[in-house]
């Protein structure tokens, strides 16, 4: 898989963004140099990127973050140091968007600059089992309404589809044809699957590659 | 298997609220239950319900009260200070006798406090955060599939009383994502005589009213009230019994707590510690019945809160101060990990706990 210098991820609040955005990014940094991981999320105030900080580090992989995460700061901030991924010097850079059009606002200010380099996919992190975005009519709802704000168009889409630890492999199998209808309506490609690893899903059965996800450790009550 | 979704506890609370025929939502944002608002904005036009974003919790508490004068289903939700805000209105409420769901996703205080889980407005919750003789029936999720079991049966539950039911969660449950069934039951419709629709050519008129110009006639209201209460405390407890047959140690613990209790009592078993846990799911009614029966059987009791011990109060006087009731907390935003229960655990079993 060609990996472009920017890969954000966008799409339905808990689709998922976080956790792909981690895995993708540990996964990349074995066949390149730099990696950064930008955590713009506005919107979340628990289950953050910064839960995953000694996995990034222990892998190589930079996290930027806004220093008030997962403290009592209530503060929609992101990290000064954000701006870095718009330098080529500074490597690949992995973007970690808010949910639905009010957590990719944050992607606004860059967008511009983003265009004008045209090195970066845009991609839609999609579960078929979150109920608002169970139809392509409601998954094409929310991606529109996250074009219009972060004014960058979608390259690609990512099928998340789970219902957490209770996910089967049946389960990734039945997101398949919604999928298909998604791509076939918006032109868009699907770039990845991503499954939980353990979980036995033969690649042949899908039309894409696996990304195999361990799962960000919240918290031993879950 | 089939039919279950990904939810986040806040969105299924708010979708099991329409789904039990609420079609009117008033509230204020803020962390961590803005999830629910936000959902209600976006579903209730769909509906054709209505979604306001009030001026202020004081503001939105009392649309609450002026709809369920009118007979319909509503609803508030909002987090710990927000509930401060309220507590006149819910008052009235109770005054009134207007049945209305509130919800409560907490965070830490006092006073602005911060934003991380908490549990510590138990006591506003079952002691009255607002003033008069009243009683919440108050409910304790322990899991998003909880999150929308009990907000459906809160409406009920408030319908059938001409009560306030609250939902007292925490900043996790409303933030968590779990597989839930929304596969309810049938809506149960209740008469609502009482209800201002209008006179429709009959004689009199309904009035709703928390104000009464007699003394010997409020106290009468409130003694017909607490009547009722006695019937809630009566037919309405709800709790889980966990690993109870052979517990030497009792646990007691609600919503997040309980959860990880649940995983401090299987390593303590593995360790030979015979402990188990009655987990109330009605905070009030309080399942004092099941404390005092198992206060005959175990050695002492541990209560483990999000809070400075608030709930242990109630277990104390559950077991008439039979047993000794030690406290397993965290506060400030901060949730206790199993192995900080264990620790507490082995302590009692050596005799180096202290009680409460």
């Amino acid at each position: 898989m060609e990996t472009k210098r920017l890969t954000i991820f966008s799409g339905h609040y808990g689709s998922g963004k976080t956790n792909v955005a981690v895995n993708f990014s540990i996964m990349l940094k074995k066949s390149v140099k730099n990696v950064s991981i930008y955590d713009l999320d506005i919107v979340n105030p628990y289950f953050r990127t910064v839960d995953a900080l000694k996995t990034l580090n222990d892998n190589g992989v930079e996290l930027v973050v806004s220093p008030f995460a997962e403290t009592n700061v209530d503060l929609p901030a992101m990290n000064a140091k954000s701006y870095k991924m718009l330098e080529k010097s500074a490597g690949y850079a992995v973007v970690d968007l808010g949910g639905d059009d009010r957590g990719a606002l944050a992607m606004g200010r860059f967008s511009d600059k983003i265009k004008e380099e045209n090195d970066y996919d845009m991609l839609l992190v999609v579960n078929v089992y979150r109920p608002e975005t169970r139809t392509v009519e409601g998954i094409l709802e929310i991606m529109s309404e996250i074009e219009r704000v972060s004014e960058i168009s979608f390259t690609g889409i990512v099928n998340n589809s789970n219902i957490g630890l209770e996910t089967t492999a049946e389960n990734v199998y039945n997101s398949i044809d919604i999928l298909d209808e998604l791509s076939s309506v918006t032109g868009l490609p699907v770039k990845f699957t991503c499954v939980r690893r353990g979980l036995d899903v033969d690649e042949k059965l899908l039309k894409n590659k696996i990304l195999p996800i361990d799962l960000i450790e919240y918290g031993s009550w879950l | 298997m089939a039919d279950k979704v990904l939810m986040k506890g806040n969105e299924a609370l708010a979708e099991a609220a329409i789904m039990a025929g609420c079609k009117y939502y008033f509230g204020y944002p803020i962390t961590p239950q803005t999830e629910v608002a936000a959902y209600m904005a976006k579903r209730m036009p769909k509906i054709g319900g209505v979604f306001l974003q009030a001026e202020s919790e004081v503001a939105a508490i009392n649309m609450v009260i002026g709809v369920s004068a009118c007979g319909k289903r509503v609803m508030t939700s909002s987090s710990s200070p927000g509930i401060s805000l309220k507590s006149e209105g819910i008052s009235y409420l109770a005054g009134c006798e207007l049945p209305a769901l509130i919800v409560n996703v907490q965070r830490g205080g006092p006073g602005l406090g911060g934003i991380q889980p908490s549990q510590s407005d138990y006591f506003q919750a079952t002691k009255g955060g607002g003033h008069g003789d009243y009683k919440l029936i108050v409910l304790a999720p322990a899991s998003v599939q909880e999150m929308v079991d009990l907000t459906f049966k809160g409406f009920d539950l408030a319908d059938k009383y001409r009560m306030q039911t609250m939902i007292l969660a925490d900043g996790t449950m409303g933030q968590m994502m779990e597989p839930v069934s929304l596969e309810m039951g049938e809506v149960k419709e209740y008469a609502k005589p009482w209800a201002t629709t209008g006179t429709k050519y009959h004689e009199g008129r309904n009035v709703v009213n928390s104000l009464s110009l007699s003394p010997a006639q409020l106290e009468e209201w409130n003694i017909n009230r607490y009547e009722r209460y006695k019937i809630v405390e009566r037919d309405e407890v709800m709790y889980e019994e966990y690993m109870m047959d052979d517990a030497e140690i009792c646990i007691v613990a609600f919503g997040i707590a309980a959860r990880v209790s649940k995983n401090a009592i299987m390593e303590a078993r593995k360790q030979g510690i015979k402990v188990g846990m009655i987990r109330p799911i009605t905070l009030w009614p309080f399942p004092t019945e099941a404390l005092l029966s198992a206060s005959k059987k175990v050695k002492s009791f541990l209560s483990v809160e999000l809070n400075m011990g608030q709930m242990i109060d109630d277990v104390k006087l559950a077991i008439n101060c039979s047993k000794p009731v030690y406290l397993c907390n965290r506060t400030g935003g901060i949730i206790m990990s199993p192995s900080e229960v264990l620790d507490k655990l082995k302590q009692i079993e050596k005799g180096e706990a202290k009680a409460w």
